[in-house]
């Protein structure tokens, strides 16, 4: 009785969103928890952010960056297959109040993962902007559902296409100047626009939360590989967190955790590829 | 947190019971045929290993279990004592001598049925637990010749007989109940409670956060000292008994025991573990390279990650792996360490060799596979490289001072002392602290200081009715068989609840 996938689909190029059937995750996540997931019985254990949930669906969405081996073998699978470990919902769900004016950065994987929290901190009461970015303005998805919800979104992508052609911070530090006072900041996607986004509004003193993205095994708290440093304590991102304060933040000590497997990661990739490519 | 309250006084209607067995005539018989005192002069039947030299390379199981002969012969030596003391330290209170005396008498089976009488996971037990400090240090005939029976290789042997005979037989048992109860963590708590519950005739479904049965059993133990076909086999006599695993359901955030007391549990056991490794909050313990012995363990255990890139799951190699510990963590971490090829594989442990917790064979091993010893020592601080690497510690000798609340003579730190050691790898091995997801997401649940849960001793009985602990959730980080010790009186009490 393994977990059977609904729909295994590319968003964008590199970017694919996998729906799996799981009735008792999909009654209980909230915004901001992640799923560990292994992609067959050789598999990784990975985190994934929930993007959505469907109730009636029993299912549970998420979106990934294809990247290495474990996001290869899930970008290869196929509406009905099924996953030996789809598992949460994990992790401290997002803190969700009436802040006031609230500004979400997202990109990457990011804009998947913070669709959950955007649409309830709508509900919440909240002017909710939003600044979605990517490489190339082809990359961009789900720009109808954060204008669904969102008081005003803009795109910043590196080919001009749509609004700034600048990467985070700098669009950010455009509304937070323009479009203030702004309350809070989340930002999700990759460690850089995290981090960037961090020293954008640290000088403004304005609360910003990252949803932190470290290597993890179990999810659960049992082995310690996704430590961080907050506020200079260590802390497990899988059960202390995901979601921290941005400025307590030790992002060297961040970049450098995430890269500890990088030439096995490769390796790892090679022996994929040179199994399963023509 | 309680040692003292492990070595039991046996219940009158037990020792009525063994009475009756010790008197039935194949066993008197069976002292007849060689005297006492000749016993006595039986030596211990070594149980036969791989060489070091070779099986340092590999994980495959290290030790290869007596033969039959062996085992008869090693059975003789047991003196059938009218009044048996190795009962008495043995955590779940095994009839010992019944089985010893069958496995003497050639009924090989049936040494394993009177085993699983009591204990529902036998080839485990007989792999991991540390006799020498309870069923083996009580032995009378360890007081009469110096050695004692060896009872953990005989319950090896008669478990492993009845694997390999393919018999799969299962004990009659009871009409269901129709209560049902569920277990949290397919631990060695867990899976006795489970297994006690299932021949009482209830419904158990075991609730597991990882993909595979087992907890400490599967993530933590190395194949080379249990091997995974082994628990498997165990496990599956329980699935045989009615026991339901659920995988990849993690209580407290999947759904919470409230949920399920609302879906129809009526009786519930923790036995989550002591999922929460220690660090030493030293500089530098956030450096790649350095991990929790939960960590690594599980990355080359469960995930298999001695076989990557077979396996997805990668290790970090090193040329010099520094274990910091002198428990059976630590021992299994730089032995596994070793096996993935280390050049120096080192245990680096703050008090002196008299002082380690681990099993004796477990040190003993590790010395003829090459495992260097750095006692009285403790690391301070860890230094990277250029790219956030561990690549040496500093580390400060210790002299033993006046005995803590452990009764273990306390370290103190030589000041002047100190030096640094070229190291690749560092894996913490210096304990766990019970998880807290559990007592995070459940209202009302009574914890002690160190985060454990508190129970009545004498029932395993949480503050909340109906909801039993047992294991590592509330012993903070103990041994296998005292987790089962504890699931045993829970699961008699659960018992006693699900019928009131």
């Amino acid at each position: 009785m393994m977990p059977k996938i609904l729909t295994q689909a590319r968003l964008v190029p590199n970017l694919h969103l996998i729906e799996v059937r799981a009735p008792e995750v999909a009654r209980k996540c909230r915004p901001g928890q992640f799923v560990i997931i292994m992609p067959d019985e050789r598999g990784e254990r990975i985190p994934l952010s929930i993007a959505d949930w469907d109730a009636k669906r029993e299912s549970v969405t998420a979106v990934f960056l294809v990247v290495g081996t474990t996001t290869r073998k899930l970008a290869s699978l196929r509406a009905g297959d099924e996953v030996p470990v789809f598992v949460g919902p994990l992790g401290r769900p997002s803190e969700i109040g009436a802040f006031g004016t609230v500004v979400l950065a997202a990109g990457c994987f990011g804009i998947g993962a913070l669709w959950p929290t955007a649409r309830a901190l709508k509900t919440a009461g909240n002017r909710v902007i939003a600044v979605l970015d990517a490489k190339a303005h082809y990359l961009l998805y789900w720009q109808d559902r954060y204008r669904s919800v969102c008081d005003k979104v803009l795109f910043s992508s590196r080919d001009h296409a749509l609004g700034s052609k600048d990467f985070i911070p700098k669009p950010l530090e455009d509304v937070l100047h323009h479009d203030g006072p702004v309350d809070r900041v989340i930002a999700v996607g990759c460690t850089y626009l995290m981090y960037a986004s961090a020293q954008a509004t640290k000088p403004l003193g304005i609360k910003t939360i990252v949803s932190l993205n470290p290597i993890m095994v179990d999810g659960t708290g049992m082995c310690g590989a996704c430590r961080c440093t907050a506020a200079g304590k260590t802390k497990f991102a899988c059960v202390d967190g995901p979601d921290f304060d941005a400025h307590q933040v030790d992002w060297d000590q961040l970049f450098t955790r995430r890269k500890s497997y990088f030439d096995d990661e490769i390796r790892s990739l090679c022996a994929w590829e040179e199994k399963e490519l023509p | 947190m309680a040692e003292d309250k492990d070595k039991k006084e046996l219940a009158p209607e037990f020792k009525a019971r063994l009475r009756t067995e010790f008197e039935k005539d194949w066993r008197k018989d069976l002292r007849k045929t060689l005297p006492v005192k000749d016993r006595m002069k039986l030596s211990r039947q070594k149980m036969p290993e791989r060489e070091a030299g070779e099986r340092n390379r590999d994980f495959n199981e290290v030790n290869l279990g007596l033969t039959l002969e062996m085992a008869q012969a090693e059975a003789r030596r047991c003196l059938d004592c009218a009044n048996p003391l190795c009962i008495t330290g043995c955590p779940v209170a095994i009839d010992i001598p019944s089985f010893v005396k069958l496995i003497e008498n050639g009924h090989f089976l049936e040494a394993a049925w009177k085993l699983k009488e009591t204990n529902s996971l036998p080839a485990i037990c007989g792999r991991v637990c540390p006799q020498e400090t309870q069923c083996e240090e009580v032995c009378t005939m360890k007081k009469a010749s110096g050695v004692a029976v060896a009872i953990g290789n005989l319950e090896r042997f008669a478990a492993d007989f009845e694997r390999l005979s393919g018999s799969g037989g299962i004990p009659p048992l009871p009409p269901p109940s129709g209560k049902k109860a569920a277990v949290i963590g397919a631990g060695p708590a867990g899976l006795t409670v489970a297994g006690d519950l299932a021949k009482l005739g209830h419904s158990v479904i075991v609730f597991e956060a990882l993909h595979e049965s087992g907890g400490v059993l599967i993530y933590g133990i190395p194949e080379f000292r249990l091997p995974k076909a082994i628990l498997k086999a165990e496990v599956d006599y329980l699935k045989r008994l009615g026991v339901e695993v659920r995988t990849n359901f993690v209580v407290g955030m999947t759904a919470t025991i409230d949920d399920l007391r609302n879906e129809g549990y009526e009786a519930f056991f923790i036995g989550s573990g002591a999922g929460l490794p220690n660090f030493m909050k030293i500089p530098g313990e956030n450096l790649v390279g350095v991990y929790s012995a939960n960590e690594y363990l599980t990355r080359v255990n469960l995930m298999r990650a001695y076989a990557f890139p077979a396996y997805d799951t990668p290790v970090l190699k090193a040329k010099t792996a520094a274990v910091i510990g002198g428990g059976n963590v630590a021992m299994d971490s730089v032995r596994t360490a070793k096996r993935l090829g280390a050049e120096r594989a080192v245990i680096v442990y703050r008090r002196s060799r008299t002082e380690m917790p681990a099993r004796t064979e477990e040190i003993h091993h590790a010395e003829e596979e090459g495992i260097e010893f750095q006692l009285l020592t403790t690391p301070i601080r860890y230094f990277g490289d250029e790219y956030g690497r561990v690549r040496a510690m500093e580390c400060q000798k210790m002299e033993l001072g006046e005995p803590d609340a452990s009764g273990r003579r306390r370290p103190v730190p030589i000041e002047g002392s100190e030096y640094t050691i070229d190291v690749d790898l560092v894996v913490c091995a210096i304990g766990q602290s019970p998880n807290p997801l559990i007592p995070q997401t459940t209202p009302g649940l009574k914890m002690g200081k160190w985060g454990n849960v508190e129970v009545d001793w004498t029932t395993m009985a949480t503050s909340i009715p109906g909801v039993y602990a047992g294991g590592d959730i509330i012993r903070g980080g103990a041994t296998v068989i005292l987790a089962m010790g504890d699931a045993r009186i829970a699961a008699a009490e659960i018992d006693k609840y699900l019928r009131r």
